[in-house]
């Protein structure tokens, strides 16, 4: 069986809620990668709340339907960013939620090596049917990303989002689990 | 779609805690139902303790249990209950437990009906992948029924209870969705 | 009964045979139970596995709810009312408010198969739209359903929404997979609309 957390570019490790504080806070002041992640009004906020709020979801322990996971570069060990996976158990759908802090490794297949191993957790491990995302119509990259990972856009909501005095699309994709399997291309998964 | 709460002769419908109550106290006293029900040591319980445990259960809107009280079709007399207890998302699989209480309603077809609406329910809505439970070897009414209903014996463990001074075996039982999709 | 969109003497609350109201928590638990017991209406409602309530447990899911409509504020929650007798029928919301970017989530669902094919649901989907988009001054509006709801469908494109987004196979109940439909109602659709 493939190691499942360790990719070409990343590894995914587990970090203490005051080691993920500490890079986001950094992460976060940046406010292109915070409007890149969702469409809540950006802020700043404090190493303290981010570090609590991390700790409350370390309180939570395990849960069958939420997996978060920190990146590291394998070349320097380097936090980078993180993914979440939030499932559907009933319906066996997981929600990814992908965000990189690190601005110099943007456009170098960081992303692309995270959401790889990210779809193969989902399938190989979690065993769902679908996985799903959604993004801002002013995040090209990232859709040039997600549809090489093999996502397919499924729709767009209209004027969703304004942000810069404009309205914005959201658009949502999803990735069944033939059509991965089907990537796989006879890898053992 | 079909009505996935009702049977034949029964429909699965929601637990009330004091209705519960009440009933779970009385049918408690019966010992014969009880050791057939559970491997723990019987024993009686007022309906107010009954229904305080059965609140506290019930509070959480919990994706892993899915319990129902069984009531009749024709009169609506609450019979028993049943629940279905997930305990592993991953491999989908889940243990039903099944309890009728009033002595009358034994060996007439009312708890395989009750099953096999639970089964549905199971495959068709919760969408697991297997279904299992364990019985009583002295418990031969249900074992049959549970055979009817489609579950197939899978193993035994072997003088698992102490009762009446002797040893006896619990019996595991388990269906699959894809034989229960064949077999409906 | 004219209905001009954008005045203020007109009633957001009342329609022809419905109104929207609170929740009376005497007579509402005992009414939603019975829903509940309706696999059929909790299958088009909703994609959560059917389970029936106890009038005690739906009580605890309306105290829930007003508790989450105080603290949240991104909620609006109406009971839909018979205007005769105020009679309990069904219920309206808006929910996922993001007010930031002015759109929000409706649901609708018409209790009892008596009540439905009355036209009740479009009297409340028009109000509820005017709520959205008149007082809660929201750009856009977005409902989910299941492909297999045709009578929400057919309601919904009705009403000029657009199918926008198919999550392909995100359901799965009775055995095989469905679509989930995402559909999408802008303010200014909606006022071309109002208006013809």
């Amino acid at each position: 069986m493939r190691n499942l957390f360790r990719g070409e570019l990343v590894r995914l490790t587990a970090e203490d809620p005051e080691v993920r504080a500490k890079i986001e806070v950094h992460w976060q002041r940046d406010s292109e990668y915070r409007r890149f992640l969702d469409a809540e009004p950006a802020m700043v906020v404090s190493e303290k709340w981010l570090k609590d709020w991390f700790e409350k979801r370390t309180e939570e322990g395990f849960s069958p339907s939420r997996y978060v996971f920190s990146a590291r570069t394998l070349a320097e060990d380097k936090l980078i960013g993180f993914f979440s996976l939030w499932v559907d158990l009933v319906h066996r759908e997981a929600w990814v939620g992908i965000g990189i802090g690190e601005r110099e490794v943007w456009g170098k297949g960081y992303g692309t090596d995270m959401m790889k191993l990210c779809l193969r957790y989902a399938f190989s491990e979690l065993n769902v049917h679908r996985v799903s995302l959604g993004l801002m119509d002013y995040n090209p990259r990232a859709l040039r990303s997600y549809e090489k990972a093999g996502f397919r856009l499924e729709g767009r909501t209209r004027g969703d989002v304004q942000r810069a005095a404009r309205r914005h699309d959201s658009l949502w994709m999803g990735i069944l689990r033939e059509e991965w399997l089907a990537m796989q291309d006879g890898e053992k998964v | 779609m079909r009505d996935i709460y009702k049977g034949n002769l029964v429909r699965l419908s929601a637990m009330d805690a004091e209705e519960a109550g009440k009933a779970f106290a009385r049918w408690s006293r019966d010992s014969e139902f009880r050791r057939l029900l559970d491997s723990g040591v019987s024993s009686l319980a007022s309906s107010k303790a009954v229904q305080t445990w059965l609140e506290k259960e019930l509070e959480e809107d919990s994706i892993r249990q899915y319990w129902f009280s069984i009531r009749t079709l024709d009169d609506d007399q609450l019979l028993g209950d049943i629940d279905l207890s997930v305990y592993n998302w991953s491999a989908r699989d889940a243990f039903v437990g099944l309890g009728i209480g009033e002595r009358e309603f034994w060996g007439r077809g009312y708890g395989t009906d009750v099953m096999r609406v639970l089964l549905r329910y199971a495959f068709t809505e919760v969408n697991l992948h297997r279904v299992t439970l364990t019985v009583f070897e002295y418990n031969p009414r249900a074992i049959r029924s549970y055979e009817k209903a489609g579950f197939r014996h899978e193993g035994r463990m072997r003088g698992a209870l102490n009762k009446e001074g002797r040893r006896w075996d619990i019996l595991v039982m388990g269906i699959l969705r894809e034989e229960w999709m064949l077999a409906t | 009964m004219e209905q001009t969109m954008f005045d203020i003497q007109t009633q957001l609350f009342e329609g022809r045979d419905i109104r929207f109201g609170p929740i009376d928590y005497e007579k509402d638990p005992q009414i939603e139970s019975r829903w509940t017991h309706d696999s059929d209406f909790m299958r088009l409602y909703d994609v959560e596995p059917a389970r029936p309530m106890s009038p005690a447990m739906v009580k605890k899911r309306y105290e829930k709810l007003e508790k989450e409509i105080e603290e949240a504020k991104n909620l609006f929650y109406f009971a839909i009312r018979a205007r005769e007798d105020d009679r309990l029928i069904g219920k309206a919301l808006i929910n996922h408010i993001e007010w930031s970017n002015g759109n929000g989530w409706i649901e609708l669902g018409i209790g009892s198969a008596d009540d439905r094919r009355k036209g009740y649901g479009a009297q409340a989907l028009q109000m509820l739209l005017r709520f959205a988009f008149a007082e809660l001054n929201l750009f856009r509006v977005t409902a989910r359903v299941p492909e297999y709801n045709e009578a929400a469908i057919a309601l919904l494109k009705k009403f000029g929404f657009t199918e926008e987004v198919r999550r392909r196979q995100a359901l799965e109940r009775d055995g095989r997979r469905w679509d989930l439909l995402v559909f999408g109602l802008l303010k200014d659709e909606w006022a071309k609309q109002a208006q013809a």
